[in-house]
C-alpha cells in the first residue's frame, strides 16, 4: 500500500543530479558566452547610462517644459498638462527628483526596446496561425512566471546592473505588445483586407497600407500597457542594481520606513497615471477619423 | 452584337474542404450538392460552369444566396483558387497566372466593386478613389489627380476630404465605384454592389452606371440577388443555383423560356412590360397604314402609343424597314403573369 501513501517521486539523489547537471551545464554556458554577451549589451548600456545622465543634467525647469509639451502633443488636454506639471513639481519638491528621472530613463528605453522588438514578433505573428501557436504559449510564461525565477538566470549571465534590470523590465512589460499588435492585425475588417487584395496591394501594402494602420488603436492601446508594466518592475529591477524609485522603495521595506515607501510608491503611481492618461489620449485622437454617423 | 468574347469561364469547379481533390471526380461525374455534403462532407461551390462573356457588356449573374456567385466572381481575379478548370481572359489563363502576372493583372485589368464597400476607413474619399493608382505605383500627387475626375464622375465633389463613416451607405458606394474606375481596368467586377443600398439609391447607382457605360464600354461582370436589378442593367444574364449555371441569355430569353421552375419561380413577380419587347409578340401581317414603332422597344412603351392611337395595331419595324405588326390584346396577353404551366399559351412565346 505504499504506493498510494505515497506519490512515486524521483528518489533525492537523481533529482539533485538533474538539478545539478542543469546548473552546471547553465554555469557553462555563462563563463562561455558571458562577456560576448556582455559586449553585445554595451552599446545598449551606453546608450542608458548616457539618457539617464542627460535626464539628470537637464536643469528642472526645461525637463518640466518638456513633459508639459509631450502631455500637450499627446492629449491636447490643457488639464493634463497641468496636471503632469504640477505632479512632477511635488515629486520634485519632495526630493525624488533624481531617482525619478532615472526611473523615467529605464522606462523609455525599456518602451522603445519593447516596441522595437515586440510590434514586428506581433506582425509575424499575425501573418501565420502556426507562428501564433508557437508564441502564444512563450508569452503566457513570459508574464505568469514569478519575476525573481528569471532573475536568476539573467544575473548569472550578466551579473548586476543596468542591462540584466533592463532585460528583467522588457520580459515582463513586452507581452501586451506583441499580443495587441497581433490582435489588432487579426481584427482588421476583412472585407477590407479583401478589396487591397482584389486591387492588387502585395503582402507589404496590404502590411503598411491597410493593417498596420487600422491596428494602431490596439497597437497603442500595447504600448500603454507595456508601459505600464514596466512601472511595475520598478522596484524588482531595483533588486538587481537599477537605480531609481525602487531603491528608497526597497530600503523602506527592509527598513520598515513607512513614509518613505508610501512617498516613492506614489511618486511611481503618478508617473504611471500620466503615462496611461496621456497615451491613451494620443491613441484616441487615432481613431478620430471613426467618427461619424454611419458604422465602417 | 459581334460576338467578341472576353472572358470565357470554361468547366470551372470549386469544393470546400479538407481535401477538396479527392472528391472532384464524384463532383464530375455529377453527384448532387446534397449528397457531397453528406457522403464526404464536402460543399460544392461551383459545379461544371461555362460562362463565356462578352466584351463591353454587362454580363449579369444572379441568383439567392448560397447559390455560389459570389464564390464565381472571386474566381475571376482569383481572390478564391478554384479546385479545376479555366478563366480564359484576352486569350490568358488566369489560374495559370503566377504570382507577380497575378497582382498585374489585379492592378491593371480587373478592377472591383465590392458588397460591403470595402473603403479605408482612415483615408478620405480622395486617398480612397485613389488607392487602386497608389497600389500600381503611381506618385501620390498624380494619382489624386487622376482619381479626382472619377470622384467628380460619381457625384462626390465637395466630400474629397471626407471619411468614408462621415458618408451614407450610397456614396460609400460612390467612392467604391470610382476607386474602381480610376485605374483604367477594361474589367469591373461588381459583387452584390447594391444590394446593401435601399431601393431608390439603388435605382440611382444603376442609373450612374448605365451612364457612364454608355460611354466607357467596359467588360462588367455584375453580381446580384434581384432579378429587376438583372433585367434593367444586363445584357446578358446567367442564373446560378446550387453552384452550376442554370440557364443564360438575354433578358428576354429568360422571361419568355425559363428553363425550369426555379427560374420561373423568379420572374413570376417582375414587370413583365418593362422586359419584353414587340418582337415577342409580333405577327407577320403588314398593315398598309399605323404607328411605327421598332422591333426592340419594350411593350411598356407600345402600349402606351398603341393606347394613344385608338388600340390599333402597330406596324413593326427592324432597321426602318417593316417586318410586321403588333395587336394591342396581344401585347396585354404577353404581359399577364404565366400560369404555372407556361405551356398554356404558346401562341404567346
Amino acid at each position: 500500500m505504499d504506493f498510494f501513501d505515497e506519490f512515486p517521486s524521483l528518489g533525492r539523489g537523481p533529482l539533485r543530479d538533474i538539478k545539478k547537471a542543469i546548473d552546471a551545464s547553465f554555469k557553462g554556458f555563462s563563463r562561455e558566452y558571458g562577456e560576448a554577451l556582455e559586449a553585445f549589451f554595451y552599446p545598449l548600456l551606453k546608450f542608458m547610462v548616457w539618457f539617464e545622465k542627460l535626464l539628470i543634467a537637464t536643469p528642472w525647469p526645461i525637463i518640466l517644459l518638456i513633459i508639459g509639451a509631450l502631455a500637450w502633443v499627446g492629449s491636447r488636454n490643457i488639464k493634463l498638462v497641468v496636471g503632469s506639471v504640477l505632479a512632477f513639481g511635488v515629486i520634485g519638491f519632495f526630493g525624488m527628483w533624481e531617482d525619478t528621472m532615472a526611473t523615467m530613463a529605464i522606462i523609455s528605453v525599456a518602451t522603445i526596446v519593447c516596441i522595437g522588438v515586440g510590434i514586428p514578433f506581433g506582425i509575424l505573428m499575425a501573418r501565420s496561425d502556426r507562428i501564433q501557436s508557437i508564441i502564444t504559449p512563450v508569452l503566457d510564461v513570459m508574464q505568469t512566471i514569478p519575476s525573481f525565477v528569471y532573475l536568476i538566470p539573467v544575473v548569472m549571465l550578466l551579473g548586476i546592473g543596468k542591462v540584466p534590470g533592463l532585460l528583467a523590465v522588457c520580459i515582463y512589460a513586452i507581452p501586451p505588445i506583441v499580443r495587441l499588435t497581433n490582435l489588432g492585425i487579426r481584427l482588421v475588417d476583412a472585407d477590407v483586407m479583401e478589396a487591397a487584395t482584389a486591387f492588387g496591394a502585395n503582402y507589404k501594402q496590404r502590411l503598411w497600407g491597410v493593417q498596420v494602420p487600422l491596428a494602431l488603436p490596439n497597437i497603442f492601446a500595447g504600448v500603454n500597457q507595456t508601459i505600464m508594466m514596466a512601472l511595475a518592475m520598478v522596484v524588482i529591477a531595483s533588486m538587481i542594481g537599477v537605480k531609481g524609485l525602487g531603491v528608497p522603495v526597497l530600503r523602506a521595506i527592509s527598513n520598515q520606513y513607512l513614509a518613505l515607501g508610501l512617498m516613492n510608491g506614489l511618486a511611481i503611481v503618478a508617473l504611471a497615471i500620466i503615462f496611461d492618461r496621456v497615451s491613451q489620449q494620443y491613441g484616441k485622437r487615432l481613431q478620430k477619423h471613426r467618427e461619424g454617423g454611419h458604422g465602417v | 452584337m459581334v460576338s467578341d468574347i472576353k472572358v470565357s469561364i470554361k468547366n470551372l469547379y470549386k469544393i470546400f474542404g479538407p481535401n477538396p481533390e479527392s472528391v472532384l471526380g464524384e463532383a464530375k461525374a455529377g453527384m448532387s450538392k446534397a449528397d457531397l455534403l453528406e457522403q464526404h462532407g464536402h460543399v460544392l461551390g461551383l459545379k461544371d460552369v461555362n460562362i463565356d462573356i462578352q466584351a463591353r457588356g454587362i454580363q449579369v449573374i444572379m441568383g439567392l444566396s448560397g447559390s455560389g456567385k459570389s464564390t464565381l466572381i472571386r474566381h475571376i481575379n482569383r481572390l478564391i483558387e478554384p479546385t479545376a478548370g479555366e478563366i480564359i481572359i484576352d486569350g490568358q489563363d488566369v489560374l495559370a497566372m503566377s504570382d507577380e502576372e497575378l497582382l498585374n493583372f489585379r492592378r491593371f485589368k480587373a478592377s472591383m466593386v465590392f458588397q460591403k464597400f470595402g473603403l479605408l476607413p482612415h483615408r478620405t474619399v480622395q486617398d480612397n478613389a485613389a488607392y487602386g493608382l497608389t497600389i500600381q505605383g503611381m506618385d501620390k500627387d498624380e494619382a489624386i489627380e487622376k482619381s479626382s475626375y472619377w470622384v467628380k464622375r460619381v457625384g462626390l465633389a465637395g466630400f474629397e476630404n471626407h471619411y468614408p463613416a462621415q458618408l451614407s451607405g450610397g456614396m460609400q458606394q460612390r467612392v467604391g465605384l470610382a476607386r474602381a474606375l480610376a485605374t483604367d481596368a477594361e474589367i469591373l467586377l461588381m459583387d452584390e454592389a447594391f444590394s446593401a443600398l435601399d431601393p431608390l439609391i439603388r435605382t440611382d447607382m444603376q442609373d450612374v452606371l448605365l451612364d457612364l457605360q454608355e460611354e466607357l464600354h467596359k467588360t462588367i461582370i455584375f453580381i446580384t440577388h434581384d432579378l429587376d436589378e438583372a433585367l434593367r442593367i444586363g445584357d446578358d444574364i446567367a442564373i446560378l443555383r446550387d453552384g452550376a449555371v442554370i440557364q443564360q441569355g438575354s433578358p428576354q430569353e429568360i422571361v419568355l423560356n425559363p428553363a425550369d421552375d426555379y427560374v420561373r419561380d423568379f420572374i413570376k413577380d417582375i414587370n413583365r412590360a418593362r422586359v419584353l419587347e414587340v418582337s415577342s409578340v409580333m405577327d407577320s401581317k403588314k398593315p398598309r397604314s399605323g404607328v411605327k414603332v421598332d422591333k426592340e422597344m419594350v411593350i411598356e412603351e407600345a402600349l402606351q402609343i398603341a393606347t394613344a392611337n385608338d388600340y390599333k395595331p402597330l406596324i413593326v419595324t427592324e432597321e426602318g424597314k417593316a417586318v410586321g405588326s403588333v395587336q394591342f390584346d396581344a401585347m396585354i396577353s404577353a404581359i399577364a403573369r404565366p400560369e404555372k404551366d407556361a405551356e398554356r399559351n404558346p401562341e404567346y412565346r
